[in-house]
């Protein structure tokens, strides 16, 4: 047998190396779950290759159909990672206990906070580098130029921030179950009725404002202005910026680790 | 002296209006294996999730290596290893990645690979968690307890459902913690894990502290040991009674077959043996039976089943 020094030499990593360690462990705990790959990258991409050859079947209103269904697609995936994959990831955790050993870790909430974040945005690199690349092969032509990366960057970061506010809203309270129920029910919902796909202008007329109002209007209408090249509107980053702070402060009051 | 690894005073937890922990106190000496004994719901678990920093006590103290568990929690968990009862794992993860993964946030964790083959975890490294058995997935926990080289670990029923070998790793491991100056508080079911492991036993039953020592003291002074011979019937045990020190008890449970229960010591069965000779009778099948910590649990805590 070979020995083993077992007296003690307590001590924690840096929080940086922590929280890098967290955030690689959760990217390839979700890269290796099927239906989570399916729904962060396969769908978005089914979608823009069936949106964009199947003509007639979606009224996307004016404008060329690929230029009008991206941004849309780039909103829908971000949806998928930061709220849908987010919330029953956690919901899980909380499930089996590992919110609840890490707990006893050295890594501290704060820690488990930005690793879940910084493997979020890993995740959406990778969602957002596949669509727009398979986009701009089916002919999508952003305009807007530099100031427009730098808008769709801002709406996506708060985008991200809503909608993980919300998904950790819902993890933290509902059993797990539900939540895995609960955030597929909301993922289809507002891909039907939320703007993430089919632009706010094609809604009645009287759904109008309480679709801009949602975190999905807000994120996918602000991406379709800003690669139309035009400026990107207040009202779209207050919606998100709200979402983002109301769900945070319910959740740090409601989240339940156990 | 150093000071107590682990200082619990009057504490007290309650869950809505049931009282889990009723006034428990509890200390760990340093370097030490202390155990807490007691039957399910008797408030193991939730005294050293207070002792983790997962609850606030209701009232009393929690001191853990001297500081607070709650408001001193980042300054304690690298110092502290946990193996909880069940779960704490990815259900995806594979067994060798969550090691990793859980040594990645201490300084100088353990070497991986004699870790692993000290607990046999070698031949399912690849296998996702939620696919080990039982005993496997106990010994990951507590791999995970360990890998960060503590100071102090507390482990929640470390060998339950472990295979007798298993279970022998474990004890090594646990015995080999302490030796190397790892203060060690677990809990338990198993008589034989306690007796075996523990420099220091409390009982605990419906949120109480009932008996505390060495298994020894437990087993000896703290219980009622019985003598039972066999003699002619009818003897007089009044008489037997009064000559044996206080405190003991004679009677013919048999027709011819005598108990005598009570602290024994060998003035004890000097006077029942003596007591025979002046009564002219031979005491056969004489026996002297020590209580094993079973029965002194049983004792303690009562033997009817519990839901």
């Amino acid at each position: 047998m070979t020995s083993l020094d077992l007296s003690p030499a307590p001590g924690a990593q840096p929080l940086p190396h922590m929280v890098a360690a967290h955030a690689l462990m959760e990217t390839r705990l979700l890269l290796r779950n099927g239906e989570q790959l399916l729904l962060a990258i396969a769908i978005p991409l089914l979608l823009l290759v069936g949106g964009a050859e199947a003509g007639g079947l979606i009224d996307l209103g004016p404008g060329r159909r690929i230029d009008v269904l991206t941004p849309g697609v780039l909103a829908l995936a971000v949806l998928s990672t930061s709220f849908t994959s987010l919330a029953i990831a956690t919901a899980f955790e909380r499930r089996y206990g590992v919110l609840k050993r890490l707990g006893a870790s050295p890594l501290p909430r704060s820690g488990l906070l930005l690793g879940k974040v910084a493997s979020l945005l890993v995740i959406e690199a990778v969602q957002l580098s596949l669509i727009a690349a398979l986009a701009l092969a089916l002919g999508w032509r952003p305009s807007g130029g530099v100031y427009a990366v730098a808008a769709v960057g801002l709406l996506v970061t708060l985008g991200t921030s809503a909608f993980a506010a919300l998904g950790l809203l819902m993890a933290g309270t509902l059993r797990a179950e539900a939540t895995l129920a609960a955030a597929n029910l909301v993922y289809v919902v507002l891909l039907a009725a939320g703007a993430v796909v089919v632009p706010l202008a094609k809604y009645p007329e009287w759904m109008q404002p309480v679709v801009a109002a949602l975190p999905s209007g807000a994120l996918a209408e602000g991406l379709r202005e800003v690669t139309a090249g035009a400026p990107l509107g207040w009202q779209r980053l207050a919606v998100l910026a709200c979402w983002s702070a109301g769900a945070a402060a319910v959740a740090v009051r409601t989240f339940r680790w156990e | 002296m150093t000071a107590p690894a682990v200082k619990v005073r009057d504490l007290v937890m309650r869950y809505g209006a049931t009282t889990a922990v009723d006034g428990l106190s509890l200390t760990v000496e340093t370097g030490t294996i202390t155990a807490i004994l007691g039957p399910n719901g008797a408030g193991k678990t939730t005294t050293m999730e207070t002792c983790e920093g997962y609850r606030r006590p209701h009232s009393g103290t929690v001191r853990v290596l001297g500081l607070d568990p709650l408001a001193q929690h980042r300054e304690l968990s690298p110092r502290v290893g946990v193996m909880l009862q069940s779960g704490g794992a990815w259900s995806a993860v594979r067994a060798e990645e969550m090691l990793r993964y859980v040594a990645s946030l201490h300084a100088s964790p353990l070497p991986f690979a004699p870790l692993v083959e000290r607990l046999g975890l070698g031949s399912c490294g690849r296998t996702p968690y939620r696919r080990l058995s039982g005993g496997q997935q106990k010994r990951l926990g507590l791999a995970m307890a360990v890998v960060g080289r503590p100071e102090l670990v507390i482990l929640d029923e470390p060998t339950a459902g472990l295979d007798p070998q298993a279970r022998r790793a474990a004890w090594d491991l646990i015995e080999q913690l302490a030796a190397s100056g790892v203060t060690v508080l677990l809990t338990t079911h198993h008589m034989e894990e306690a007796e075996r492991l523990a420099a220091f036993i409390y009982v605990v039953d419906r949120g109480r502290v009932v008996s505390s020592g060495s298994p020894a003291e437990l087993t000896s002074s703290g219980a009622r040991n019985t003598i039972r011979f066999r003699a002619a019937p009818g003897l007089d045990t009044a008489s037997l009674a009064a000559a044996l020190p206080a405190g003991c008890t004679a009677h013919e449970y048999a027709p011819g077959a005598y108990q005598v229960d009570g602290p024994v010591t060998p003035q004890t069965l000097a006077t029942v043996t003596s007591w025979c000779a002046a009564q002219g009778v031979m005491p056969e099948s004489l026996a002297v039976e020590r209580h094993t910590l079973e029965d002194v649990f049983l004792q303690l805590t009562g033997r009817e089943l519990r839901s």
